[in-house]
Order: C-alpha cells, then structure tokens, then sequence
C-alpha cells in the first residue's frame, strides 16, 4: 500500500510517516505544492492525505489536478482549517473523507484503512482477524462462523480497535469516534469503560483470538495472543 | 416626549407669558392715547363752547345736558377760583343703552361779563369692558394662531431640518458591533449635524476596529495553537505506543496528554464560537428538533447510565426551525451535557420539548446560579471542574444567532435552562 503525505508543517509530517509506517505502508512525502504536483502526475498511490494550505497553492487544486488526470487516487483532505465550506468543496471535487486537524492518530489510521478498503474490496467488506470476522457493511461479527450479538456501540468501538490493531488508542479518540463529534463536550471518558467491560467478556466468552488491553491512563489496545 | 414636541410645549407656555404682559402694556398705552385724543377733544369743544356763548346768550342758559353735549351753571366767584380745568370719567344713562355708560367730561369755569359759570363737556367715552372683551378674544385667537404656526412649522420645517439627526438615531438603534454594516449618514448642511455624523462614525469605527482586531487575535490565537497541539499530543500518543514504559510513566503521559485534550477542546470551543458569531455557519435547513434531541440523548446515553443519572423526558412537540443542522445539535449537547456534568451521583435529568420552548432540568448543587455570570465565557462555578466553561456561552451564542431566548430558573431544587424559540 503507497500513501502520499501532502504537509508543509515539518514536525506534523514526521508524526505522520512515523505513524503510518508501523503500518506497513510504503509512505511518501511531499511539502510544498509543487513537490505534491510532480508526485501525483508521476506516481499512482493508494492513499493521499491532502493538507488544503500548501506554500505555493491549495490543496483543493491538487485534487481539481487529480480529477483531471483521471486519477483514481483515494484522498482524504488533512485540514486545520475545519471550515464547511472546504468540507464541501473537497468532497465535492472527489476527496474521500475529511479529517480536521487536530486528529488522533488512531483515527488518521482508522480512515486510511477505510479508505483503503472502500477503493481496494469494492464492497466485499469482510475484514478478518485471526478468528474474527467482520462485515463491515450488514455490522455483523462472528467469532469462528458464530455470531456475536453486539450494540451499536460494541461493534463500533471493537471496529476502531481492529483498524488500529496493536496500537495504542487513547480514551478521547475511542470517544470521540464512536460516540460522535460532539461527545468532546464530556470532560471525561470514563463512560466507556463499561462498553469494554462488556465487549471483552463477549469476545471472552465466544473464544475471540484477540484480547482489549488497557493502557493505563491512556486507553486501550487491541492484541492478538 | 419628542424633541420637537418639547420645544412647542415650552414655546406654548412662553408665549402665554410674553403675550399676556405685552397684552397688559399694550391695554395701559391704547387707553392712554384714547385718553389724550378724548381730552384734546373736550378742549376742543370748550373753546367752541365759549366762542358761542360770547355771541349768544342762551348758550348760559343751558343748564341740562339734554340733547347737547353741554351744560352751564353759574358759580360764585370764590368757587370759580378753586376750580381748575378738570377731566374725569363719570356715568351717564344713555338712551340707546338703556343704562349708565362711561363717558368723559371736561369741568371749567369761565368769565361772562361779570360772572361766572362752570362748564361741563362730555363726551362719549370706550366701553373698557367690551374693548377689554374684544382685546382678550383678539389675543387667544392670535395665541392659537401661534401654537398652530409653530406646530406647522415643527412638523414641516424643523422635521426636516432635524431629518439627519433622526435618521442617525435609526441607524444608530439598529447598530450592532457584531455584524458592522458600513453606516451611512444623511448629507446635511448644518455644521452641527455634519460633525456630529463625523463624530458617531469616528468612534464606531474604532470600535468595529477593535472587536474586529479582538476577534481576529481569538480566532489567530486558537487557529496557530491547533497544530502544535495537534503535533504534540501525536508525539505523545507515539511515545507511549513505542512500549517498553512503566506503567507509572504511562500515566504521566496519560495525564499531559489529558491537559493538551483540556487545551484542544478548549481551543475548538474558542474557535467554535468565534465562528457563531462570525456567521460563518450557513447552510440553514429545516431542522426536526425532536430528532435531534433523541440522537443526542443516544449519544449521552452511556454517560447518563456511567454517572448513574436517571432520565425522563416529556416531549410535547416537534419545532421546526430553520437553522445550521450542526448549530442545532450544538445547542442541544451543549445544553445535555451541562445538566450531566453539574449534577450529583444517582440525581436526575428531565428534558421537555414543546412547539415553542426546549427545557433541560438537573439536580445538582443546592444553591442557584449566578444568572447574570452564567453564559459568560470562562464562568465555572467550581474551578477546579475540567469543563472548559464555553458550553453556556456557546449555547447562548448559538440562541443569540438565531433569535431565541435562553433563560436560567431555580425552581423547587432543580437548575433550569430553557430556550424559547420565538
């Protein structure tokens, strides 16, 4: 898997790579607007995190750039400017997803990963963990073909800690992407703990080869035994 | 009471002053001078008189006024010499009136011969009750004349002289510093109105300066702030990912990366409401209310359930309001999530809707809220509360954008938030 990098804050971009290399993504870099320019009319990569203010031009030409050269690059816009209007915009010119700027890591990887999946499965969205099986579609999840009965809540945050897969998800991220945007409003995120509680002894309970682990003080991470 | 209306009413009871006192003067001197002509005439009248009686002895013998307008008697000599020219007002019953009227009369004496005779001429004389009457009739029609004048005048000429000031006084009560509209001003002639026009502009320009720089360095401020927390809280995420940690330097990085989350919703709200009123949201839509408030409560589900909160919820009606969806859902997490956080273990929640009104009513501490400090950014009630203490104002921000009233009420234990969508 190729992903591009399009960020011109230096330290932001390191974060970035640092990250999304545990992956095991072949990740590139670009950091001024012309240096994201070549990149695109030159390579074909899977993924391309798009910051929208570039020294040199916006982003939002980089993607009109990539409608036209019929690219079929998935993008998501990177953006601090938060704003609706560039939301629109850059949904509407073919970006995939929008993630405003500050983001957890846990959820850049949780996007990427979508993205990569609507662009590479074309639907067929069964994602399998050791023996776990998710459909991501009909939000079903079967451990060994038996079904595991889970709420909304279960099934979205076992989800996100699949997508980040030995990876340190912190507390506000999980809350954040499960209980939606507006759950930042809560001053603490003690409320999910039950959720897990509830989640592991379900996995427990049907033999999931996986185990939630707590990270003290931080949140949680998913391994495979 | 309007300034014009001031103006006449003052002009009125001026005028009533200035005009009763020239009336007066007037009456003293008109009545003099009628006097003066009156007695010129009489003297006139005696010398014709004595002319007469010089030639013609019967004019002695008139001893009655009569149908003359003279009468004579004979007086002593030693009387005659006491006697001087004397004029006075005196009553006389005239036929026509068929009363005593005032008339004037001249008293003299004069020498025939070797005698001596008193003369009185008379003549008629004003009536100074009627020309007093006609005077005072003449007066309040002219007083009433001038009220009328002076009102016409006000509402055609001094209205439209004043017209600059009035309509700045329009613009000026419609002003808001929030969204500053360019101000224009009427062209006028009049030096006073001109400066005064130049004045107003002057300082709201300046002010609209300064929000706007304020506004600019909130919104600059929590803008520049996002990356490096952002950078931050990633390094740290990074840091306690890359394993071979203790626990206990684990929760340190928990705890700082607790502190800059604190500072990134801290720097969201600041952001979220400088947007608000910057009337950066649009996209307005017809928002179902009720759906809203249901997603929301789904959402704080898990925290009512976490904080052993118990919920009940009375919805009535269905608002339909023409606003941002997100705005909308704003306000009513902001709200809910108010009433949860400043309550107590095992209290209570109530949510109403009805067509008009969104009530949110919580148990919590035992003494009310400052009403007036309440939606003021930064306002917390206890200090030490990881609360970034904008949710009110945003709450408020958002009601203030779209006309609706928030209320804070202390009733029967319960703190009550209300919004009226009118």
């Amino acid at each position: 898997m190729k992903v591009l990098i399009i960020e011109d804050e230096a330290d932001m971009l390191q974060t970035m790579v640092q990250s999304l290399k545990k992956e095991q993504y072949v990740v590139e870099t670009a950091q001024t607007y012309d240096e994201a320019q070549e990149k695109i009319a030159l390579y074909a990569y899977d993924c391309i995190l798009l910051d929208i203010g570039l020294p040199g031009g916006s982003g939002l030409d980089l993607l009109q750039e990539l409608k036209e050269l019929q690219k079929t690059d998935g993008v998501i816009i990177v953006s601090a400017k938060n704003s609706v209007d560039d939301r629109v915009a850059g949904l509407e010119l073919g970006a995939d997803d929008y993630l405003p700027k500050p983001f957890h890591m846990a959820e850049l990887h949780a996007r990427v990963k979508s993205v990569l999946r609507r662009r590479k499965f074309e639907g067929s969205n069964v994602q399998t963990l050791q023996n776990l099986q998710i459909d991501l579609d009909k939000h079903l999840v079967w451990v060994e073909g038996q079904e595991l009965s889970l709420n909304r809540k279960e099934f979205d945050v076992l989800l996100y800690l699949v997508s980040n897969k030995d990876r340190l998800v912190s507390k506000t991220a999980l809350a954040e992407h499960v209980w939606g945007d507006y759950i930042d409003q809560a001053d603490n995120y003690e409320f999910i703990y039950s959720q897990i509680k509830n989640l592991r002894k379900k996995l427990k309970d049907h033999g999931a080869q996986v185990e939630i682990q707590a990270v003290y003080g931080i949140g949680y991470k998913l391994i495979t035994p | 009471m309007k300034l014009l209306n001031h103006a006449t009413a003052w002009f009125s009871v001026l005028l009533l002053v200035i005009i009763t006192v020239w009336a007066g003067l007037f009456y003293v001197n008109m009545l003099d001078e009628i006097y003066d002509s009156m007695d010129d005439g009489l003297e006139n009248q005696k010398m014709l008189v004595l002319r007469k009686a010089a030639q013609d002895t019967t004019v002695l013998a008139r001893t009655e006024f009569d149908d003359g307008y003279y009468k004579v008697k004979e007086v002593p000599f030693s009387a005659a010499l006491r006697q001087k020219d004397v004029y006075q007002d005196t009553l006389m019953y005239m036929l026509n009136e068929k009363d005593f009227e005032p008339v004037r009369m001249l008293t003299t004496v004069f020498q025939q011969g070797s005698k001596y005779y008193e003369l009185r001429v008379i003549t008629s004389m004003v009536e100074e009750d009627d020309l007093i009457e006609d005077l005072v009739f003449a007066l309040l029609w002219l007083y009433g004349g001038l009220i009328a004048t002076i009102l016409v005048l006000n509402n055609l000429l001094l209205k439209r002289i004043w017209r600059p000031f009035y309509y700045l006084l329009q613009r000026l009560q419609r002003f808001k510093l929030q969204d500053a509209q360019p101000f224009p001003t009427l062209q006028t002639n009049i030096d006073e109105f001109r400066l005064l026009n130049q004045t107003v502009e002057k300082l709201l320009q300046s002010n609209v300066a300064t929000y706007q720089s304020q506004k600019n360095f909130i919104e600059n401020a929590a803008h520049e702030l996002q990356t490096p927390l952002a950078i931050s809280l990633n390094k740290l995420e990074l840091l306690a990912e890359g394993g071979n940690l203790q626990d206990q330097q684990l929760a340190q990085i928990g705890e700082v990366m607790e502190n800059l989350e604190r500072l990134t919703r801290l720097n969201k709200s600041l952001l979220l409401l400088s947007k608000i009123e910057n009337r950066q949201f649009n996209g307005q839509e017809e928002v179902r209310l009720a759906e809203v408030v249901q997603k929301a409560l789904a959402d704080f589900q898990d925290q009512l359930q976490f904080r052993n909160l118990s919920l009940t919820q009375q919805i009535d009606g269905d608002p339909l309001l023409r606003m941002n969806p997100d705005l909308a859902m704003m306000l009513v997490t902001n709200l809910l999530k108010n009433a949860i956080v400043h309550n107590m273990a095992g209290g209570l929640v109530h949510v109403s809707l009805s067509a008009i009104t969104f009530t949110l009513e919580n148990t919590g501490p035992s003494k009310p809220l400052n009403s007036e400090q309440l939606f003021q950014r930064f306002y917390k009630e206890s200090p030490s509360s990881a609360s970034t203490g904008l949710g009110l104002s945003i709450a408020k921000a958002i009601c203030d954008l779209y006309g609706f009233q928030i209320g804070y009420e202390y009733r029967q234990s319960r703190h009550v938030l209300q919004v009226q969508f009118t």
